[in-house]
């Protein structure tokens, strides 16, 4: 009777979660220098209106869209399944810097020339060095890290990552090179096809699954890795999937996107008043939230009236950052008292 | 003894190049409330760990007939429900939802969707501590004492024929801590092992058939409580004397003071 009440929240803000991202997706199809009403984009999305409709919508705006939704999502999602294994409201891919360290890895790949658009080597060496990230810091932060521990490591590694990707530049062999590895840098989803869309799909979807189908684990990690144990959870491998699927997740994405931080920390904290603090029943609400996030951010980006456009990696950092410092005030004593 | 549950020999463990505990070896039926005493540092927890296989051991521990080494993980949980100290809950979770988490070896892995066993289970549980009244509360609300007793209905709504508890009555009030030791108490008449790590040797003298002693990660002493917590162990182990009593036909034995 308690369980029913505590379910139904979750399905009435997923089933709202939803609407939410579809009618953002279609504002994000009609929006740009040609505006467009929802009645035609939905017309030109089923091979009504005219070639140009078409053309605007099917093949320039719709991998937008759906690019925004899936890195969103999986970003949302990443955040989530880190905040359940640690069991710690801070945890998240940006901050444990590992888009910093994907991006290192993808702009390696540009600056060796190794990387043309239609290759599958941008995004595994994102996600290559993504899992590097994740698996240093959490060897780094042990069994049972505290607030504090998680967040030094993970500035560490994003400095570290940073720092590299900054060589890379500076060892760059022409200025274009650089300015165009520093725009990448910025996050953006502008002028994606769906070669990108195929590039990056799949391994965010693969992502995905594999921390998705650890979700009773974090239910019962919230009582601390050895009771988990106890109730005959696998830590370690546990702990191999999540960060396998958060580097797939991320790793793919930041190849396709650039880096796009905070998305990860914000959207599970927007849904635990509403959902409460199952970590297991967070992932799919979060999940979503990320996809809105993102796709409101990106719909930003093309409204926002500037000279030059904006990226949506700067914009989800400006509205992230402050928000973190928020939680990190909401975390104050935990933090200072370096209580786990 | 026949039908022997919980076989233990010649248990060892070394955590970071040091022997924490060594050559321990035991032998228990069900139906027994086993106290495991000793001073701080004497391997009381790591004994536990290493029953419930948190930790490597050389040795062997065998359940029921079965080496604990050769189960998989999940078989393992619901032979052993595990206690540990501190009953710590990350995210303010209801009451309930934590209680049912006891029931995942049993694969309950969602609090809102259990079968009708599973829902007993957790229901009995949250009867013996006296926790019903709490089901929909966030565990954040709770005292000390009240959270105590969310972690042992958790443990007990495993319902495994072996119990571990690391010090369950620390922190808890004199009603309290004499409440969960008859809990476990009851719990060991229904015919499960109860082994349970406490500081408070009034208590185990009291509740406990069995006295397991350790210092300096050996078993020093074991019986009934009288023999394994002579005045020679008192004065050894503990370095204090006892105040000795029978009060209610039970055995009192208050530490009194050092040596």
């Amino acid at each position: 009777m308690v369980s029913q009440s505590a379910t139904k929240p979750v399905y009435v803000t997923t089933v709202g979660l939803v609407v939410l991202v579809v009618l953002l997706a279609l504002v994000s199809l009609g929006t740009g220098p040609v505006r467009l009403s929802p009645a035609i984009v939905i017309d030109a999305l089923f091979g009504g209106g005219s070639d140009v409709q078409q053309t605007i919508i099917r093949e320039i705006r719709l991998p937008r869209a759906i690019l925004a939704s899936a890195i969103g999502a999986v970003l949302g999602l990443s955040g989530a399944a880190l905040q359940g294994l640690l069991r710690n409201p801070l945890a998240s891919p940006s901050l444990f810097g590992a888009p910093q360290s994907a991006a290192f890895g993808a702009v390696l790949m540009i600056a060796l020339g190794w990387a043309d658009a239609r290759s599958y080597v941008l995004p595994v060496a994102g996600i290559a060095m993504a899992f590097v990230s994740v698996f240093v810091l959490l060897g780094i932060a042990g069994r049972n890290a505290g607030l504090l521990l998680l967040i030094l490591a993970g500035l560490a590694i994003s400095s570290l990552a940073g720092a590299a990707t900054a060589l890379v530049m500076n060892l760059s062999p022409n200025p274009f090179a650089s300015l165009e590895i520093a725009f990448w840098l910025l996050g953006s989803l502008e002028d994606r096809s769906f070669r990108h869309v195929m590039l990056a799909l799949p391994f965010i979807v693969a992502g995905g699954i594999s921390l998705w189908t650890q979700r009773s684990a974090f239910r019962a990690l919230s009582l601390g890795e050895e009771t988990a144990q106890s109730l005959g959870i696998d830590v370690t491998r546990v702990r191999l999937l999540v960060i396998t699927g958060v580097a797939l997740g991320v790793g793919g994405a930041v190849a396709v996107s650039g880096t796009i931080g905070f998305i990860g920390l914000v959207a599970p904290h927007l849904m635990r008043p509403l959902i409460g603090y199952d970590p297991a029943r967070l992932l799919v609400p979060s999940a979503l939230t990320g996809a809105a996030l993102l796709t409101a951010a990106d719909i930003a980006v093309r409204i926002i009236p500037s000279n030059t456009d904006i990226k949506v990696g700067v914009l989800t950092s400006i509205i992230g950052v402050p928000f973190f410092l928020y939680l990190i005030v909401r975390e104050r004593r935990a933090l200072a008292g370096g209580v786990a | 003894m026949s039908g022997e549950l919980l076989r233990v020999d010649k248990l060892g463990v070394t955590l970071s190049g040091r022997a924490v505990l060594e050559d321990v070896s035991l032998s228990f039926s069900g139906r027994r409330l086993v106290a495991l005493v000793g001073p701080n540092g004497a391997g009381k927890t790591t004994l536990l760990r290493a029953l419930a296989g948190l930790v490597q051991s050389k040795g062997t521990i065998e359940v029921g007939g079965d080496l604990l080494s050769s189960l998989p993980l999940r078989e393992r949980a619901r032979r052993f429900g595990y206690l540990p100290q501190g009953h710590v809950v990350h995210w303010p979770l209801r009451v309930r939802d934590i209680v049912a988490l006891g029931r995942y070896p049993r694969g309950a892995t969602d609090p809102a969707r259990l079968s009708s066993d599973d829902e007993s289970a957790v229901t009995r549980a949250m009867q013996a501590t006296e926790i019903v009244t709490l089901a929909a509360r966030r565990v954040t609300e709770l005292s000390g004492g009240e959270r105590s007793r969310v972690a042992l209905a958790r443990v007990l709504a495993v319902e495994a024929p072996i119990l571990l508890a690391d010090e369950p009555t620390a922190s808890l009030d004199p009603r309290f801590q004499i409440d969960a030791m008859q809990n476990l108490r009851n719990t060991a008449d229904r015919g499960v092992l109860a082994i349970v790590v406490t500081h408070d040797l009034a208590l185990a003298a009291r509740f406990a058939d069995t006295v397991l002693v350790l210092s300096n990660g050996r078993l020093v002493a074991q019986g009934t409580p009288e023999q394994a917590l002579s005045e020679a162990v008192m004065a050894d182990v503990f370095r204090v004397t006892a105040y000795r009593a029978d009060y209610q036909h039970e055995h009192v034995i208050v530490p009194w003071a050092g040596v």
